[in-house]
């Protein structure tokens, strides 16, 4: 019986080896046009088929595609760790390489990121970081989104719904609340957006406390939906699951990082999106033609709309009328720069005959605790504080 | 909502949310009474989870696929037993081995070449089958009468498997071999029990119990795969810890998951319960998430002092669990 077994397992061994064989492809003969090899260091797996990681991994193939770089022309440490010797050692692995910019795409990476650029053996390539706030004036910065611009769209969305559906209450599953400003200045632009169409809007936030855990997301949902009686459930968290219960429940939702139409066709309003690749493209791009002059042309980069950076996945037919219409105007506001989100200054839309306009009408930002955060009429908060510094809700939200 | 309907949905979720824990726990204590110490509960979860879920799509039939959870997870099962006790190797390692190749087919399958199967997306029948039963009569008792009686199949199923396998181990002549081969194998060789058959069996049967919990997951999850992690989720991990809670008896197994359950129900549905009894529970708004999410392995850790304080005399762990057995040493 033995001898039988192994002479199977020797076979198919054989036949694996010779599957793999055969599968092989030559590789290098469609050549690349530029020999400039760009660098990445992942926390995650580059197998990904979903996340974090995936996403970035998607921009920066997307980009480099984008620019007819081979993907021979990209070297990725995946998999690395927050942790200051793994990182280092990640980025020399890359420099060895060859490696004339390297993307570093968690926050963790910061000091030696930061570190790494000073060197003067590596004054030649430039390091990019994800997420984080440090930077120097030659080789060195970092990249975010106002993906709060995004939220503020998908609040409107929410919004109208809400009118439509009659129930004031909409709900958010968030992994964290106040302790980071990348939840908390999305979860108060989903509320700014919704209220601006029902300023009877309440935002009521069930906070999970990981970034990641299914079954705590759609218990959040449930939570939501059933004992706090909202109609609507949005999301900060990486699975569909908060929009899956919406379905179950004849509710609606707005999903996160993808269009979660795919998993809810009929719950789902839109989603905020990123698109990496745009920021991926300008970097590598800089790179390659400008690098002396990369700080000064891309410098710490924090796009939004304007740049396409972030984005709503297309409105679906879940939406209440006029959604697309109030979406455009306050979209074209945002793009040219004559109004943000977090500024003293409120939108409200008037529907006359079918015919959408925007208004705006000064009034000051306040917390949930009564705090004024910006004047009547004053300007948008800095960016320094939306990115890092924000942990209050404005007026309107309350975390369960 | 009124009071009651915010205990009794508590209860409620309590069940429905951590009744895989169950299978996990009872899977791993069939296995480890009769000798064999499988860390493989994650990735056999998953493998039950996958194969399940494939199954009951391609057939339309929740119970279809429940069959195959168990045969899938089975399978598992047999690897291990191939693998330890027919050719010796260190079970330890062999059950993280099982974990890794599990979670591996489980990704293989679900986020990579199961993407392009029709039928992975053929979920939307079987998912309505897993529709409520009503008990008569008891799921109308306050509190507890919708989460214990008011729940779909598989919930109803980890509750009997569980007695069963309570009764089995207790009450039978087979269970009581089987616990015998656990404890000392040599002396349960001596009077002519067959060792490798009892041991095999057991290791399949306690992997098919783990595989059908997956399923549960699976299906509890609304069986999607974009943006998912796993649907198992540590759980398998858990289970580990709670057959040390339970000590190794799959009726107290019950109260171990309700009580890991509990906690972890508490954190999300922790406030409403402060919000409809302000002044008994309103200090739980004041309890970090971070506090619920170490509070089921700070009671293992309790669980475990006590029992090495108490010795060994109450313990029920299986003197023999994770060694192999040589014949030729005896």
């Amino acid at each position: 019986m033995k001898k039988i077994v192994s002479m199977f397992l020797a076979v198919m061994m054989i036949a694996t080896l010779l599957v793999g064989c055969g599968g092989k492809k030559t590789s290098g003969s469609d050549a690349a046009s530029s020999d400039f090899k760009v660098g990445a260091i992942y926390i995650n797996s580059q197998s990904d088929t979903a996340g974090y990681t995936f996403a970035h991994h998607n921009g920066i193939t997307k980009a480099m595609d984008k620019l007819g770089l081979s993907k021979e022309n990209l070297y990725i440490v995946d998999n690395v760790a927050e942790d200051y010797t793994a990182v280092s050692n990640a980025i020399d692995t890359l420099a060895g390489k060859g490696c004339k910019i390297i993307f570093g795409i968690s926050f963790g990476y910061i000091d030696a990121f930061n570190d790494a650029a000073a060197k003067d053996e590596y004054a030649d390539i430039v390091f990019s970081h994800a997420t984080g706030y440090m930077s120097n004036d030659k080789n060195f910065n970092n990249y975010f989104g106002r993906i709060y611009q995004a939220r503020y769209l998908a609040g409107i969305a929410a919004g109208l719904k809400s009118l439509e559906i009659g129930n004031n209450k909409i709900g958010y599953v968030s992994a964290w609340g106040t302790e980071y400003a990348e939840t908390c200045s999305g979860i108060n632009g989903f509320a700014l957006g919704a209220m601006s169409v029902n300023p009877d809007a309440t935002v009521t936030v069930k906070k999970i406390s990981t970034w990641g855990d299914e079954a705590l997301e759609r218990q959040a949902a449930e939570y939501l939906l059933t004992t706090e009686g909202c109609g609507i459930v949005a999301q900060h968290c990486d699975s569909a699951q908060p929009q899956l219960v919406a379905q179950e429940q004849n509710a609606f939702g707005c999903g996160y990082n993808s269009d979660m139409s795919v998993q809810a066709p009929k719950a789902h309003l839109t989603a905020p999106v990123w698109n990496w690749d745009v920021y991926y493209a300008l970097a590598i791009k800089t790179a390659m033609e400008d690098k002396d002059n990369f700080m000064s042309v891309v410098g710490n980069y924090y796009g939004g709309l304007k740049e396409g950076f972030v984005d709503i996945s297309p409105i679906t037919d879940n939406c209440a009328a006029g959604t697309q219409e109030c979406i455009d105007l306050a979209k074209e506001l945002m793009i040219n720069g004559s109004w943000d989100v977090f500024s003293g200054v409120k939108l409200s839309f008037v529907n006359d005959n079918g015919t959408w306009t925007v208004e705006k009408t000064d009034d000051a930002l306040v917390t949930n605790d009564g705090t004024q955060v910006v004047a009547a009429g004053g300007a948008s908060v800095e960016d320094g504080v939306i990115t890092g510094s924000m942990n209050y809700y404005v007026q309107g939200v309350t975390e369960k | 909502m009124s009071a009651m309907d915010v205990i009794s949905l508590f209860v409620y979720y309590i069940v429905v949310y951590n009744i895989a824990l169950l299978y996990g726990t009872v899977g791993e204590i069939v296995t480890e009474k009769s000798g064999s110490m499988n860390l493989g509960v994650e990735g056999t979860m998953a493998v039950g989870a996958i194969g399940g879920y494939l199954m009951g799509c391609l057939t339309d039939n929740l119970y279809v696929g429940i069959l195959a959870a168990f045969v899938f997870a089975g399978l598992c099962g047999l690897l291990f037993a191939w693998l330890t006790i027919s050719m010796q190797a260190n079970q330890n390692v062999t059950g993280l081995t099982i974990t890794t190749f599990g979670l591996g087919l489980y990704f293989f399958i679900g986020k990579g070449i199961g993407k392009a199967w029709p039928v992975m997306q053929q979920k939307e029948h079987l998912l309505q089958q897993v529709a409520e039963i009503r008990i008569p009569g008891l799921a109308d008792i306050p509190i507890i009468g919708k989460g214990f009686f008011h729940q779909n199949i598989l919930v109803y199923l980890g509750f009997l498997i569980a007695i069963a396998m309570w009764f089995y181990m207790n009450k039978t002549k087979l269970g009581l071999r089987m616990r015998a081969i656990g404890e000392n194998p040599a002396a349960a060789d001596a009077v002519g029990i067959n060792i490798k058959r009892y041991k095999y069996i057991h290791v399949v049967l306690g992997a098919g119990i783990m595989g059908i919990g997956g399923y549960q997951m699976g299906l509890n999850l609304g069986g999607t795969f974009e943006g998912s992690n796993c649907w198992i989720n540590g759980y398998g991990w858990i289970a580990i810890a709670l057959v040390i809670f339970a000590n190794w008896n799959t009726a107290k197994a019950i109260l171990g998951t309700l009580v890991f359950g509990f906690f972890n129900t508490l954190q999300v549905y922790g406030s409403a319960l402060a919000e409809t009894f302000p002044k008994a529970l309103g200090f739980l708004n004041a309890i970090p998430a971070q506090v619920y999410q170490a509070l089921p392995f700070l009671i293992t850790a309790i669980v475990l002092i006590f029992n090495s304080v108490k010795k060994n005399k109450t313990s029920g762990q299986p003197a023999a669990t994770g060694i192999n057995y040589y014949r030729e040493d005896r």
